[in-house]
């Protein structure tokens, strides 16, 4: 399919809208992306037509929902390239896949272990691993980065051990728009038996990973940042893993047989989801990838390779200006600064102007106070996204700028 | 002036502006005109916290009036602050007790001191009314 920009930018409702007066420029793809009708009608479409409760009727109803969440698994799973559909388990996104694997490693651990995470991670997402270090005795490493927001992997070879359990990273940080050389990193890890984990919250957007070729142990991502709803995401688990590691909440759907005595645990990937599920998430969620599918990933980035050359080729000219995260290996978020002006001031006055980008420390704090400073204005791009939105956020930041310093 | 009478007066400057760029230019001067806070005092107990922009906020009692002075590392946070210590400072505590803040809907700057806005002016708010409800228990 060729790509049209118009009639891509016709399936999101939203994008119509105007915001102080002005139409709607959308830059903060990076914390949520739009949705496009066809998935908004798949969770009206659930329940309309087909809402019963999942895996327990046996009615038609029941079944006809249970075979929509199943085969939305179904899709997520030849998506990445899983193995298994049962690898593939639900959750209500990134944040929670990362805590349930927390939780797991929890008996698995002792004292003299180690966690490897990076600079560059989303902050909340180092508090997991604190929580398990301090339950556990093991000691978290972290891999630094560089001046160009690049982790340094040589430090990271070092960082490696037997000692390593477990490496935890970000596909794409969420601050700079930096890819990680994954690939490497997951190799490296299992040269000394650590299994890794990705957080690919920031990239399942913009790339299409493989897992099975990455031969990754775990892999997350959130929905709504893949122009799915909010409250469902998917955590990926490698087979060998689903037996390894303990159920993370106790509740309906993960039981195979209860008595007072004991309980056993239903098979993968039921024993990770307890109770009844975000099922119109899940359903809506094999939507967004149906539609990003039919876009096409290759499309996908050269568009947005596009808008992130030029905008960053039209930002930089502007005097004072400076990027962060300015590695070769990036996507389509460019996090900057205007000297002598505070992110928070230039975001409002973007907003006043109809543009909404995100300011502030974006969950990095450690990457902020790397570079010291209280935080960067973040424009991000999507597939949806136009080179006349960068020319009015490039006129945006002049006005700002002119008002402001 | 009392704090009505100040209230009026800056609804009355504001409504010389037909858009919003004008009214922020404004506001950014009058941010420039803001009685600083003596950088000795620029501690971390006087840091009210959003979790974007910072505020600063000292109090003093001056024949029976509460002065407040006043920072922020963010010019329009900056702009509004000065605003409100204009507002605020030099008043008695019982007329700050008292005062409300529905003015600021009548200049247009009403987003600024949304709840969940991240930029420090509600608890600043907070702050102003607990040092002169302070005052007011010194002064009895
Ligand atoms: C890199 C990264 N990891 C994790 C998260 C958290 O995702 P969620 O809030 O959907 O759980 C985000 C979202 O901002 C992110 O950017």
């Amino acid at each position: 399919m060729a790509f049209d920009i118009e009639k891509i930018r016709a399936d999101f409702p939203i994008l119509k809208r105007t915001v102080n007066t002005y139409p709607l420029v959308y830059l903060d793809n990076a914390a949520t992306s739009q949705k496009p009708q066809q998935v908004i009608d798949s969770i009206v479409g659930y329940y309309s037509n087909y809402n019963a409760n999942i895996h327990r009727g046996v009615h038609s109803l029941s079944q006809e929902a249970t075979d929509a969440y199943e085969m939305a698994r179904q899709k997520i799973q030849k998506h990445f390239n899983a193995a298994h559909a049962h690898e593939i388990i639900f959750t209500p996104g990134t944040t929670h896949g990362i805590n349930l694997i927390a939780n797991g490693f929890s008996s698995l651990l002792k004292k003299g272990d180690e966690i490897i995470v990076s600079a560059l991670e989303h902050h909340s997402n180092i508090v997991p691993w604190q929580m398990l270090c301090e339950k556990t005795g093991a000691q978290l490493k972290v891999i630094p980065m560089n001046e160009e927001g690049t982790l340094v992997m040589s430090a990271y070879k070092e960082l490696l051990s037997e000692r390593t359990k477990l490496v935890f990273v970000n596909h794409i940080s969420n601050a700079l728009g930096t890819i990680n050389p994954i690939e490497e990193i997951i190799q490296l890890a299992h040269e000394v038996n650590a299994a890794v984990l990705i957080d690919g919250a920031q990239s399942c957007s913009h790339i299409k990973p493989d897992l099975q070729e990455l031969d990754v142990d775990f892999y997350v991502t959130s929905a709504h940042k893949m122009c799915g709803p909010t409250g469902i995401g998917m955590l990926y688990l490698k087979e060998e893993w689903g037996k390894k590691l303990p159920p993370y909440q106790g509740g309906g759907e993960m039981i195979a047989e209860v008595t007072f005595e004991k309980t056993t645990y239903a098979e993968m990937p039921h024993k990770f989801e307890a109770g009844t599920p975000n099922i119109s998430g899940g359903i809506a969620f094999g939507a967004a990838i149906d539609y990003l599918n039919t876009i096409g990933f290759k499309a996908i980035e050269a568009h947005e390779n596009a808008l992130l050359n030029y905008a960053t080729e039209a930002l930089l000219a502007i005097e004072g200006l400076k990027i962060y995260g300015t590695g070769t290996a990036k996507t389509s978020v460019i996090s900057f600064n205007i000297e002598g002006v505070h992110p928070y001031d230039m975001g409002t006055i973007l907003d006043k102007l109809g543009i909404a980008v995100r300011t502030g420390h974006h969950c990095a704090q450690p990457i902020m106070e790397f570079y010291k400073i209280p935080g960067t204005v973040r424009a991000s791009f999507a597939f949806y996204n136009t080179l006349e939105e960068v020319d009015r956020l490039v006129a945006g930041v002049k006005k700002a700028k002119m008002m402001l310093s | 002036m009392t704090i009505k009478e100040i209230q009026e007066e800056l609804i009355d400057e504001f409504s010389m502006f037909d858009d919003w760029m004008e009214r922020y230019e404004y506001m950014i001067d009058l941010g420039k005109s803001l009685p600083l806070i003596n950088p000795k005092e620029k501690t971390e107990d006087k840091l009210i916290k959003g979790c974007q922009s910072k505020v600063w906020l000292h109090s003093e009692l001056k024949n029976d009036k509460v002065v407040f002075t006043a920072d922020s590392d963010a010019i329009i946070t900056k702009g509004i602050i000065a605003i409100l210590i204009r507002v605020f400072s030099n008043q008695p505590p019982e007329a700050i007790i008292n005062a409300d803040t529905d003015f600021i809907d009548a200049i247009g700057l009403k987003e600024h001191l949304s709840p969940t806005r991240a930029n420090g002016l509600v608890s600043m708010i907070k702050q102003l009314k607990l040092y002169a409800v302070a005052y007011q228990a010194q002064l009895k």
